[in-house]
């Protein structure tokens, strides 16, 4: 069995936060604190605290950001952390990247860890690009010689050349972006930390970005530990995968399993309170009861990849009964500003509800959407779709995120730009 | 620094522990790691290799300070001398020609004001830049990690630079009121002028040891920034800025212990002993400012370290 060169080794990381008003009324805690410290006793609130779901509200007013983290990293590994928001992923990176302490626990490393929470951190509009990028990299913990020796690179990397001796306050929000990132794709760490920061600049430089990153990790055995919601990115770029869920591992294991855990693990928060809304037009004769989203293994998802197979199950609970070979459903796929992109109408499929009894689905096969969040207005009608015959009417009924997918095989994930995507092809 | 950083490599009751909880596959690479991140326990924990590694962004800092400060400014670097000229002129006006306030005979009131200023200045910088560290880096420490103390003792040195140009303002003057006119025939350098190096250092560790005191109980408690900014106008009055120590005694003598024991009050006297002769000098006098100041800087650094790890969460 070959020995694994364990770079970085997580033990028992914890993370308690105090909610509410804090900077007020702690003198009180304080003065606690210090009265068991005296008598040589634990401190009090460290014992209280109840794990981190930031939906339900809790008893009491600590909560453990992180409990009880293990993990380890092999040498030239990119670990993928993925979550969702609230998980914990910004906690354990900025533990990770010492900018706060864990309130328990211990993380051993072999190496010196850069971090990159933020590309810029610490750039100074009144300076030059030049100035900038020497203070970034000495922020970022770089010498003035290693920086001296890698300018011409970072600057070439950038491709801000023109106005690398321009302050930094006349740059497009873009170059500044590229300035910064290029400073920190030259870093040289055993261990590199990184935030989302892939997400910027444009497809050009994000290109060069994400090949600058495989090259870190693969050309040059670096360790990467990698925090990302974008899982196109995290299946690309890992070799492994964690998934936090409440500031605990659920999930550990390679890139590809670690993202399908994550799209499939809010299987049972899914389902939808749509039975409580009250903002719904029509008779009522039935009531538009939940949507629930299925990928193709059944499993309930609210996340579905680009071209994949997508089936939609509208539970109903019915208040009269009614001829339902004469209902009309028309299911429609709105975008963030309520543009219909989508539109699936029964009438025009000459589909048949006579044997309705809880549940319709609508099975779409290959879903040709490209990344975005879509929400569905559902509509209901009784023989015509006029407004008299409204049976249920649900804006925004439910909602489910395409991701980003490599639909063409090409090796390049499709844009998070326009809705529809079909195929096409240029020649000349 | 800022974590418990160190080398493990000969602490074998270290890897025991270690080895019974690990796989097999592990136990080799288990020895030798480099760096440790857990919560903080010791007092002081000040890692000055690591600073030493950093000192390049100790350059840069001040760099940055030094050229943005008077960025898109007319007069720009012009205003390090406007700033103590004018608040002497005034003085002289209001302290020495309106309220008649001695000075010794044979030095120009102006004079002694300069000297007075261009010291309280370089302690009063150092204290309120260094009393916001934490809050006005919020930015910065929130994402990235370098041994913190880097941020306040980049603003001492800075206003240290700022200090030596103030400096050569009060040198020029006193060279004119020497060389070109008669009035300053009692100004005159004395021999302990060789500690004025150690005088400067005293301001500088006591300005940062007292704003990294304040910044780091800022981060709790926002009181205290109010309190800084009349607190440091407050604290000029009494640390004889603008009137000799010995006056003072002399007209309030009740409350001449609130000005005496005061260190700044020592160390603006002695600033002026060494560069004008006015007043006296004693050894104790000189060793009393000192201690005070390595105190305050001690207990700051305690301070500082202390909150550098939690800030993030509370500030």
């Amino acid at each position: 069995m070959k020995e694994k060169d364990i770079i970085l080794k997580a033990e028992h990381i914890s993370k308690q936060y105090r909610l509410g008003l804090v900077g007020t009324g702690t003198i009180s805690h304080d003065l606690n604190r210090w009265w068991h410290k005296v008598r040589g006793k634990a401190d009090p609130y460290l014992k209280v605290g109840e794990s981190n779901d930031r939906s339900t509200k809790g008893q009491s007013e600590y909560v453990w950001a992180l409990q009880d983290i293990n993990f380890e990293v092999e040498r030239g590994e990119v670990l993928g952390i993925i979550g969702k928001n609230g998980a914990g992923k910004s906690t354990l990176l900025k533990i990770l990247s010492k900018v706060t302490g864990p309130t328990t626990g211990e993380i051993k490393t072999k190496g010196r860890i850069a971090s990159l929470l933020e590309v810029g951190t610490g750039f100074h509009g009144e300076m030059t690009g030049r100035e900038n990028v020497y203070l970034n990299g000495a922020i970022l913990g770089m010498t003035k010689k290693e920086i001296s020796s890698k300018i011409d690179e970072i600057i070439e990397f950038s491709g801000c050349q023109r106005y690398i001796d321009t302050p930094v306050k006349r740059y497009s929000s873009g170059m500044t972006v590229r300035l910064a990132f290029a400073v920190a794709a030259f870093l040289e760490p055993e261990i590199l930390v990184i935030d989302e920061v892939l997400a910027v600049g444009d497809a050009e430089f994000q290109k060069k970005a994400i090949g600058k990153m495989q090259d870190i990790s693969r050309g040059e055995g670096r360790t990467v530990i990698f925090v990302s919601h974008n899982m196109a990115a995290v299946k690309s770029l890992c070799t492994r995968g964690i998934v936090l869920e409440h500031g605990k591992v659920v999930f550990e294991g390679g890139q590809n399993e670690s993202v399908d855990y994550y799209l499939s693990v809010e299987s049972e928060k899914a389902k939808l309170d749509l039975i409580q809304r009250k903002d719904r037009l029509g008779n009522g004769q039935f009531i538009l009861k939940n949507i629930i989203f299925y990928n193709k293994q059944d499993k309930a998802v609210k996340e579905v990849l680009t071209g994949n197979y997508l089936k939609i199950v509208v539970e109903v609970d019915k208040v009269l009964e009614i001829d339902y070979s004469k209902l009309i459903v028309s299911i429609a796929f709105q975008d963030k500003d309520l543009n219909t992109v989508l539109l699936f109408s029964s009438d025009e499929l000459k589909s048949d509800f006579s044997g309705l009894d809880s549940k319709f689905e609508l099975i779409i096969p290959k879903l040709m959407l490209r990344g975005s969040l879509y929400t569905l207005k559902v509509v209901t009608t009784y023989g015509s779709t006029m407004q008299k015959d409204f049976i249920d009417v649900v804006d925004n009924a439910g909602s489910f995120n395409v991701i980003e997918n490599d639909l063409w095989n090409k090796g390049k994930n499709n844009r998070r730009l326009g809705q529809a995507i079909i195929e096409g092809e240029f020649t000349v | 620094m800022f974590y418990r950083v160190k080398h493990q490599k000969n602490r074998l009751f270290v890897f025991q522990t270690q080895i019974s909880n690990l796989p097999l596959t592990t136990k080799a690479s288990s020895q030798d790691w480099l760096y440790t991140i857990s919560p903080k326990k010791k007092l002081i924990d000040l890692n000055f290799k690591e600073i030493w590694r950093y000192r390049d962004l100790l350059f840069l800092f001040v760099k940055r300070d030094i050229i943005t400060q008077y960025k898109q400014t007319i007069l720009g670097p012009l205003w390090y001398f406007i700033q103590p000229l004018f608040t002497s002129v005034i003085f002289t006006l209001i302290f020495n020609n309106l309220a008649a306030i001695p000075t010794g005979n044979g030095i120009p009131s102006f004079l002694f004001n300069l000297a007075g200023i261009t010291s309280w200045n370089y302690f009063s910088s150092c204290l309120t830049g260094t009393s916001d560290t934490f809050k006005a880096n919020q930015g910065i420490f929130g994402k990235v990690y370098f041994p913190r103390v880097i941020t306040p003792l980049s603003i001492v040195f800075s206003n240290l630079i700022k200090f030596g140009i103030q400096l050569l303002v009060f040198i020029s003057f006193y060279i004119y009121f020497v060389f070109f006119t008669d009035k300053a025939s009692n100004a005159l350098p004395q021999l302990t002028i060789i500690l004025l190096p150690i005088l400067i250092l005293f301001m500088g560790l006591l300005g940062l040891g007292l704003g990294m005191i304040i910044s780091s109980m800022t981060t709790k408690y926002r009181d205290l920034s109010f309190l800084v900014g009349f607190g440091v106008q407050l604290l000029m009055y009494g640390s004889a800025v603008m009137y000799p120590l010995s006056y003072f005694k002399e007209k309030v003598p009740e409350y001449s212990w609130l000005v005496e024991y005061n260190p700044m009050t020592t160390i603006i006297e002695l600033f002026r002993y060494m560069t004008l002769g006015i007043g006296d000098f004693s050894i104790s006098q000189f060793l009393y400012a000192g201690t005070i100041s390595i105190i305050f800087f001690l207990l700051g650094l305690v301070v500082f370290n202390k909150t550098e790890k939690s800030f993030i969460d509370t500030v």
